[in-house]
Parts: structure tokens; sequence; C-alpha cells
């Protein structure tokens, strides 16, 4: 039988692995979300400015929430849209 | 004591000085009602991501500031609620992290890049640009900015500067211009700041990158 080293791959076999997600938040000690700088409030919204889910962001709950909340602000105040197409 | 975050939208139709006194405005009544200002903030026009009154752009301030109560929110949004002047406003409290991070924002610890950016065009316009560098043979527009930051700006001080300075900028610019040789740049200067343009095409026809033809 071959040996692991012998066998050769048609593709990179560590392709697919996906990276543990994490929250940035947690990660780099970002305590306050301001809800005047859209350009870092918009890496939450998807393309049609709706929040993006945890499971896809990997914010904890806690930070979630934060963001929401920061989110709901700003579109209060006009710096981000309630609803569009293209955001991104 | 408590502190405060106002945040409103101004009408982008009314005069410069009306601005300014609709954003004043509601600076004296906090100060009346006792409040200690900590900053106000001229965010400057920005255009707003949906229309509003049918207007599509606005004036955004943000006044922060400490009160033993909050009795004076109410009395401010009342304020602000009846004024045609204000398009949008917003109060929050800040907590302890929210404090920190505008007191950070405002030393300039974060958001370090955009600052950095300004203060590096604030540097040059304070040079200002007397003559057109890449006129000479060898300066192109990156060398003439290189030129221009090391406090030489015009043709004079190029015929000035000797060879041997001239590299030391340019080594300072990085490695990329090495390779660049600085020497017939003065001569070629004395020419552009005398305005003998004919004798300096001739000579430029004869340089090639800004070196002389060795033959």
């Amino acid at each position: 039988m071959a040996s692991r080293d012998e066998i050769k791959f048609l593709s990179n076999p560590n392709l697919g692995s996906q990276r543990k997600k994490y929250c940035r938040f947690k990660k780099f000690g970002i305590r306050h979300i301001d809800y005047k700088d859209p350009d870092f409030l918009v890496q939450f919204l998807n393309a049609q400015g709706k929040l993006l889910p945890r499971r896809i962001t990997g914010n904890s709950l806690k930070y979630q929430k934060k963001v929401a909340i920061a989110i709901k602000r700003a579109r209060h105040l006009a710096i981000l849209p309630y609803v569009t197409d293209l955001l991104k | 004591m408590r502190q405060y975050e106002v945040t409103f939208v101004v009408d982008p139709v009314l005069s410069g000085d009306e601005i300014k006194t609709a954003a004043k405005s509601y600076e004296d009544l906090l100060k009346n009602e006792g409040c200690s200002m900590v900053a106000t903030d001229d965010l400057g026009l920005k255009s707003l991501a949906y229309p509003i009154n049918k207007r599509n752009s606005g004036i955004y301030f943000t006044h922060e500031f400490t009160t033993e109560t909050g009795a004076v929110v109410p009395k401010l949004e009342l304020a602000m609620k009846r004024d045609e002047r204000i398009m949008r406003f917003l109060t929050i409290k800040l907590d302890k992290h929210g404090v920190k991070y505008n007191d950070d924002k405002r030393s300039g610890k974060i958001g370090k890049k955009a600052t950095h950016v300004s203060k590096l065009e604030k540097d040059a316009e304070k040079l200002v640009i007397k003559d057109d560098l890449t006129r000479l043979e060898g300066i192109g527009p990156k060398i003439a900015q290189l030129l221009i930051t090391a406090g030489i700006n015009s043709y004079e001080k190029v015929s000035q500067a000797d060879s041997d300075k001239l590299k030391d900028i340019l080594a300072k610019g990085g490695s990329a211009y090495l390779a660049h040789d600085p020497g017939s740049w003065p001569e070629q200067a004395k020419m552009a700041a005398n305005k003998n343009w004919e004798s300096l095409d001739a000579l430029q026809e004869k340089l090639r990158g800004g070196k002389s033809e060795e033959e």
C-alpha cells in the first residue's frame, strides 16, 4: 500500500476546510460600536441592507445585539438605508 | 454624572450662517440648562441614505455633554422636534466604553489613518509648487512630489542643490528611486530658471532619462 506521502492529489486536500469563525469584537477588544461609521457597519449588512445573521458574521450574542442597535440608530439618521439594492 | 451625545441633521438649504446658528442655539440651550459641553463636532455635509422631506443631503452635527440628571433631554428633544431646520435627531446616553471611544477618537487613537493622510495633505499644501519640475528630463510626477516634500519646489532650488543632495532625497523616497541619476538636474534647472527653454530642449535631446549619453 502506498503511504500518504506518495499519493498525489489532483487538488490541495486542505481546500474547503473552513477556518473557524470568531467574534471580532471579542478578539480585538472593541467595546463600543459607533453608529456614525457606515463603512464599519456595512460589514454586517447584506446587499439589501438587512442585518446578517450571527452564523455568517460569527459575532457573539452580546455584540450582535450591539451591532443591531448601532445599525438601527444609523438607519434613523439616514446614515444607512432601511431598504436598498446593491448596497455592496 | 451622565454623558449624552446628540446627533442631528440640519437642512442643507439654509445658508452657512443659519446652519451654524442652528447648531449654536442647541449648544446654548444645553449650557443654559446647566450642562457642560464635552465636545461639539461638525461632521459636515453628507448625502442621506434615503430622502427626508425631499432633501437628499444634510449637515450632521454632534454635541456631547454631561449633566447631573437626564432632565434636559426631553426639553432638548422637544425643541428639536419643533424646529423646522432639524431633519433628524438622536440622543443617546453613552456608557463608559462610549465615553472612552469618543475620547480616543478625538485624541486620534481611533481612525489614525485618516488623520495621518490629512496631515500629509496639509504638509503638501504648505509647500506651494512654484514650478513644474516634471518639465526637467528625468523628473516625473512622483519624483517631483519627493523633491517638493523635501523643500525643493522651484527650478532655482534644484539648480542650487548638488547631485549628492538630490541623491539623498531620492534614497529616502525608497529603493525604487535609486535607479534615477539626478546628475544633470541642476544644469537643466538652471536653464529653466533663466527661462532658457531652447537650450533646455537642446540639452534634453541629448539626455535619455536624465542621464547624459556616454558615447
